[in-house]
């Protein structure tokens, strides 16, 4: 007994010398440090490992193909999350030590407890299409970025989808839309967008919340639905969510046309559920596939060097290509903030700038190899977002296939909700510190 | 050797009752608290404070409470994630009514609102006992859970049904919100958890300690000599649950920042069951080790494996660390079905009798 007992404590003793260390201290070469905040176990896994290889992909290639960016090479670093909010907040304390240019949380969980941390810690926030709807408000939170729309443009564009179809936001009137969500903030957000709507088109509104916990089995939700009778369905889920909800709704005989989602479910998600899921449609902003120059050279320099741990077929897949688009904007934020200052080693209040004054316009899309991937996008000192238009894609069963124009946001109704928001956000949290970063000119 | 106790000799009732008898024991904890209260905070980076100490401090804080329903009073409770939450809402409610009001008053009072609660899911406590009281318990959880989920009035009908920590002083000091301190939080946390784990040593050794224990080893036979069983098994859980509220409001607001119902949720009730079995039935020091080897393993796992060079990825750390974390739970249980606390003692006994074991 007595062996066991001393092996145990010089362990905890061994252990214990190691944490009052912590992690290993930012290494002395010269680069700049993009941790990357991933999440390849967990329940939401699924969704989380492509955007996981597509976020790293595209950076490690323009490492391997243009020596990082402006010719500093970028220290990449994942921290596993697990979606998880302590293991998120931890990372987030085990990064900031290193000097990162911004963090990228990939959870709405996460992004939270960032939001008020950014200024202080001076690392920008990149939540791209997640996390607070009403930090896109640049004026009130200088420090966090979510662009190219929120999850209220997402509900808004949908209905309006919704309205094409029936012919004009006036036949909304007497529809009946079902609402099936993960019951966290992520899912909750649009709600009272939905519910105005609701009212201002004379729509019932139908709501399944799913819990986090009971993802993988919504049998009682889809009874209520096929209760109910909605003529549309729109859905906002992530993970083990997405696959679950797409096979009981082919289950229970659902018009899968009159299906939506918000833009997270990967072809993988739909194909679970057979041939039953054809015609099932998502929001998207950028294009699912991979002939584009920027996509070949991530297979050119990263794939076919073995130095991907992407499989193969999912390259250029709706998520993957998330990732891509995801660290498109990272890159062209560190690019944009070498350009503003002049200096090569930028740091996280140089790329806050050089996000603020992003123009991917259509011919810089060209030069990044990503023509016609995207919208061209411009983000402004007010305007964190963009509030981008997203088109319809339709599942055919292998991949999805855009059906509609892009859809523009219903801004007039959007826009004092989030004004509303970051305004209560900003009460509620007395002592919340005004805008004083200066304004840089759009370049 | 250094640690016996020949010589010496006590001469009072007090010196005999003592929780520390011996002279080594005393310094030992003397040298702990030096260390914790000048030493960590002085000398301890950002990132030892904001992620190894606060949350240890915190999950062992929550450990004692349960420890004393579980490992006191033999009541066995499932709902410890729901009581913690109870008393993060109850002072995030208190802080927005008064935000005056210095936030270590809160953070203590928040207790209150989850020793309530918890007094009114003890009650069947009385007629059920064991597994089927860990089913009540259970239920406490889901629907504590519902309600941090449901009622919007919790949260201040905030859009994200998140709960976001407004940033507050004490004592001239930022105590919450992103301009705190890591030192000024830890030294929060630290000076609540030590003074609630004196009230808790108090408390186990003193006359309700006693009636708590005789309930454990057998309820019956506490009945016969004068113990009335339902007062005594509303106080196990009205203490332990007020100390669950307190860790919880720690927790969210001197940790998270903010919090989403998620976090309340039956996997920290298992976590905290798991620190208290693992650490020791009825130890305080047990709640303390089982926290440490709970939360702070895979953190040493997470920094090892770098720091000699391995280069593997994250996530496979994060599924090794899955794997050797639950192996060692089960050897140490195997090994050592008293707990880390047992383990401890073991030690001490033969360190008194070294280097001549008879």
């Amino acid at each position: 007994m007595v062996r066991h007992a001393f092996a145990a404590g010089a362990f905890a003793l061994a252990l214990g010398a190691g944490m009052l260390a912590g992690p290993a201290p930012a290494t002395a070469q010269e680069g700049i440090y993009v941790p990357l905040f991933t999440y390849r176990t967990g329940p939401f896994s699924g969704s989380g490992i492509h955007i996981a290889n597509g976020m790293r992909d595209y950076l490690e290639m323009l490492n391997a193909r243009d020596g990082g960016i402006g010719g500093v090479k970028l220290l990449i670093e994942e921290c596993e999350t697990g979606y998880d909010t302590k293991k998120g907040v931890e990372c987030y304390e085990a990064v900031k030590g290193k000097k990162p240019v911004m963090v990228n949380p990939w959870s709405t969980g996460i992004t939270l407890p960032l939001i008020p941390k950014a200024a202080v810690d001076k690392i920008p926030v990149l939540s791209m299409a997640y996390g607070l709807s009403a930090s896109a408000d640049g004026n009130r939170f200088p420090w966090i970025f979510n662009p190219p729309n929120t999850y209220w443009d997402g509900a808004s564009m949908i209905i309006k989808y919704i309205a094409e179809q029936e012919g004009g936001l006036d036949k909304l009137k007497g529809k009946k839309i079902g609402y099936i969500y993960l019951d966290a903030g992520f899912g909750k957000e649009p709600i009272p967008l939905l519910e105005q709507l609701a009212k201002d088109y004379g729509f019932e509104l139908k709501m399944y919340p799913v819990a986090a916990t009971e993802m993988a089995n919504q049998s009682s939700q889809w009874l209520g639905v096929r209760r109910d009778r909605p003529n549309y369905m729109i859905m906002y889920g992530w993970g083990v969510l997405n696959p679950t909800a797409i096979k009981e709704a082919v289950k229970i005989n659902f018009p899968m046309k009159n299906f939506i989602s918000i833009w997270w479910p990967s072809e993988d998600d739909a194909r679970g559920a057979g041939d039953g899921a054809k015609g099932f449609k998502t929001l998207n902003w950028h294009a699912a596939n991979a002939n584009f120059p920027a996509i070949q050279d991530i297979v050119k320099h990263v794939v076919e060097k073995g130095q991907s741990k992407a499989d193969k077929a999912s390259i250029g897949q709706v998520l993957y290509n998330r990732g891509v688009y995801n660290s498109m904007l990272i890159a062209e934020g560190i690019a944009n903030a070498q350009k503003i200052t002049g200096k090569k080693q930028v740091t996280g209040e140089d790329v806050r700038r050089g996000l603020e004054t992003m123009n991917l316009s259509a011919a810089r899309l060209k030069e990044l190899g990503f023509e016609g991937f995207a919208e061209p996008i411009a983000l402004t000192c007010a305007d964190h977002n963009g509030h981008k238009a997203s088109f319809v894609q339709e599942f055919d069963g292998e991949k999805y296939v855009p059906v509609t124009k892009p859809i523009t946001p219903l801004t007039e109704k959007v826009a004092p909700l989030q004004e509303a928001a970051a305004r209560e956000y900003v009460e509620k949290n007395t002592g919340w510190p005004k805008r004083t970063e200066p304004c840089d000119k759009n370049s | 050797m250094f640690y016996r106790d020949a010589g010496q000799f006590k001469t009072s009732y007090a010196a005999d009752m003592a929780v520390f008898p011996l002279r080594e024991d005393r310094i030992g904890l003397a040298v702990i608290l030096l260390v914790a209260f000048a030493v960590v905070p002085l000398f301890g980076s950002d990132y030892l404070l904001n992620v190894v100490m606060i949350p240890f401090l915190i999950y062992a804080l929550a450990a004692i409470g349960l420890n004393i329903l579980v490992g006191y009073t033999g009541l066995l409770s499932l709902g410890t994630g729901g009581f913690m939450g109870v008393g993060a809402y109850a002072c995030y409610k208190l802080t927005t009514f008064f935000p005056e009001v210095n936030i270590v008053v809160w953070i203590l009072a928040s207790g209150l609102f989850s020793a309530m609660v918890g007094l009114v899911f003890g009650l069947p406590s009385l007629r059920i006992k064991g597994f089927y009281l860990a089913v009540a318990t259970l239920a406490a959880q889901f629907f504590l859970s519902w309600a941090f989920q449901r009622v919007p009035w919790l949260y201040n009908n905030n859009i994200s049904g998140a709960i976001e920590v407004p940033g507050r002083t004490a004592f001239g000091f930022a105590v919450t919100g992103p301009s705190a301190s890591p030192s000024v939080r830890y030294l929060v946390v630290l000076g609540i958890v030590a003074l609630l784990t004196l009230l808790c040593s108090n408390l186990v050794h003193g006359r309700i300690g006693r009636m708590w224990m005789a309930v454990r080893d057998m309820d019956i036979a506490a009945q016969l000599i004068g113990i009335r069983l339902l007062p005594t098994k509303l106080l196990a859980f009205a203490v332990s649950s007020y100390i669950c509220g307190v860790a919880g409001a720690l927790l969210v607001f001197l940790w998270y920042g903010s919090a989403e119902p998620d976090v309340f949720s039956i996997t920290l009730s298992f976590q905290i069951l798991f620190m208290v079995i693992i650490g020791g039935l009825g130890s305080l020091l047990g709640s303390f080790l089982g926290a440490g080897l709970i939360y702070l393993l895979p953190i040493a796992m997470r920094l090892a494996a770098p720091a000699i060079g391995l280069d593997v990825a994250p996530s496979t750390i994060e599924h090794v660390t899955f794997m050797i974390v639950g192996a060692l739970i089960i050897a140490f249980l195997i090994l050592e079905p008293h707990g880390l606390a047992r383990l401890w003692q073991t030690l001490k006994q033969k360190l008194r009798v070294w280097p001549f074991p008879y």
